[in-house]
């Protein structure tokens, strides 16, 4: 393993430090815990976002706290989902009056913990809600297994939700959009090369030269199917292809195109996949609205991207199009 | 079972753990993320120094700081999971002082429908579930608790779930991909009853 780290144990810690020198007029730490908080939190008179998981998957989460997306990003352990009481603080710490926003991506781990701190809010009298984002299509959807994984959509979330709060929605006008928009957005993930967790210290799993992984997560884990090594308008053509399968692409509709690298993936490649991804979404008469290119929920190290759509609509335009001003998202 | 057993049995399984550690990472590694070992070995290594530091009284108390340790510093599916169970099975025990085999079994039962409760978890879908039923079914079995059995019935059941595919948890995500692994939670279960056995069979509980 060679990674520029200091001590495996200490990578969050450390990290959430650099990220509090590097940017002190935006973030805050809250003391002894791995809450980061928008430097004037809590926030009076607008209800706030709070989202969180594993660490390894930077800039997600505390790189999109600020002002027109998150209020607080809750850091647990590499990969590993934050404990209930860390949840817990950054939820008192951020509401201003106006109840507090759970954006959770679907791992039982996730859900549990953040499930935890709900309710230990709702014991305080803090008014709570979330969403748990599912919106990897690599895994079918069935209510007899945990069901989806969530994974680069939820910046969308982010970004959304962030962008309603801030025009006055209340509490319950954002859960409402949280079970649409959820269902509006599909994606899927592939990898080339896998990551190393620093206490683990070895890959999650071996590729060979000629080999790929369609349908990977963002925890370093094997895809749903190996297959050999295939061209990038290929692989954007299979990626589309399982995204059609659960989200009918028809003419005349709009779409946000959501390209997101892995970590290690150059943004020339990305670039090239989203080229394909262009091209064939012309051939559908479906029309690409805007497009997002670059690094929103990485994997450690690891070597690949995923494509993300997002169903438009007139209120989702002017949310994405409104100011976003996080150290990783800017608009 | 008293409040020095409950003491001795957590100590032995962190114990347990602490050398396995890179074992259920490589067995999460198959299936899940890589990171069993390290979360239950954080989560014990803060639960061994509470247990150590501070005194108890019942069995139902030292139950109760294991808990906390891993509802506060483990995270992950594992913590709210072992959490739990260690929260609900310290309730059963209430402020006894000695536990005997028929507390034992409801502690057990506590634990076990905890797990379920906290997971939705059934029986069959490749989880550490699997490993709490059997223990309740073969401990309840006998009145006298017959630890030699409990011990054989907990290893096939963690060794059953390597044919499984998965239902719950990150390995559902592999489907048919999961099966030919053993669950990493199974495996840790089994070792955490491995260790009150020890700890019970040797003396009257
Ligand atoms: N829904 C569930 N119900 C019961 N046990 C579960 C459930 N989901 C996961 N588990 C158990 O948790 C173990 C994984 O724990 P761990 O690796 O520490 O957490 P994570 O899955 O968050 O990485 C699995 O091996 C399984 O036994
Ligand atoms: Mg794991």
């Amino acid at each position: 393993m060679k990674k520029l780290i200091n001590n495996a144990s200490e990578v969050v810690n450390e990290m959430l430090d650099g990220m509090v020198l590097s940017h002190p007029n935006e973030l805050r730490r809250l003391d002894g815990t791995t809450v980061l908080v928008r430097k004037d939190a809590p926030v009076q008179g607008k209800p706030a976002i709070i989202s969180g998981g594993g660490s390894g998957h930077e800039p997600a989460h505390a790189g999109f706290v600020g002002r027109g997306m998150l209020d607080a990003a809750v850091s647990g352990e590499v990969f590993t989902s934050p404990t209930p009481d860390q949840v817990f603080e950054a939820v008192k710490a951020v509401d201003g009056g106006s109840g507090v926003f759970l954006v959770i991506k679907n791992y039982t781990g996730d859900v549990m913990n953040f499930e935890m701190a709900a309710e230990m809010a709702e014991a305080e009298g803090i008014d709570v809600k979330y969403v748990v984002v599912n919106d990897d299509v690599a895994v079918e959807d069935s209510s007899f297994t945990s069901g989806r994984r969530g994974i680069a959509g939820t910046v969308l979330v982010h970004k959304i939700l962030g962008a309603m709060a801030e025009e006055g929605a209340s509490l319950g006008e954002i859960a409402e959009e949280a079970e649409k928009l959820v269902k509006d957005i599909k994606s899927m993930g592939m990898s080339l090369t896998p990551c190393i967790v620093p206490e683990a210290g070895k890959p999650g799993f071996t590729l060979a030269d000629d080999e790929m992984e369609i349908g990977t997560g963002i925890h370093g884990e094997p895809g749903v199917e190996r297959t050999g090594l295939l061209s990038a308008d290929e692989t954007a053509a299979a990626l589309l292809e399982k995204i059609e399968q659960d989200m009918k692409l028809e003419p005349d509709m709009d779409v946000l195109l959501l390209i997101n690298g892995l970590g290690a993936t150059p943004l020339m490649e990305q670039y090239i996949i989203s080229r394909a991804v262009h091209h064939l979404l012309k051939d559908k008469g479906v029309k690409v609205t805007e497009t997002i290119v670059g690094e929103w929920m990485t994997s450690l190290e690891m070597a690949g991207v995923s494509v993300t759509l997002l169903k438009m609509n007139e209120d989702r335009q002017r949310w994405i199009a409104a100011a976003a001003d996080t150290t990783a998202f800017k608009r | 079972m008293n409040q020095q057993d409950a003491v001795n049995w957590i100590l032995s399984f962190q114990k347990k753990i602490e050398s396995s550690k890179e074992y259920l990472t490589d067995l999460d590694q198959a299936v899940g993320d890589g990171d069993h070992g390290i979360n239950m070995n954080r989560g014990l290594q803060h639960a061994a120094g509470v247990l150590h530091e501070k005194t108890f009284e019942t069995p139902g108390d030292v139950l109760k700081a294991v808990s906390t340790a891993f509802i506060s510093k483990v995270g992950g599916a594992s913590g709210p999971l072992y959490g739990s169970a260690m929260l609900k099975a310290s309730g059963s025990c209430g402020g006894k002082e000695t536990l005997e085999d028929e507390d034992v079994k409801a502690m057990l039962r506590a634990a076990a429908d905890a797990v379920q409760a906290r997971g939705r978890a059934e029986r069959g879908e490749k989880t550490m579930y699997d490993v709490w039923e059997a223990v309740v079914r073969a401990a309840e079995e006998k009145e006298d608790i017959d630890w030699q059995h409990v011990r054989m019935k907990t290893a096939e059941a963690a060794d059953a779930t390597k044919e499984m595919q998965a239902k719950k948890g990150r390995a559902a995500y592999l489907g048919a991909r999961s099966i030919g692994h053993l669950d990493p939670g199974s495996v840790s279960t089994r070792m955490l009853i491995e260790s009150l056995a020890e700890v019970l069979e040797s003396g009257d509980s």
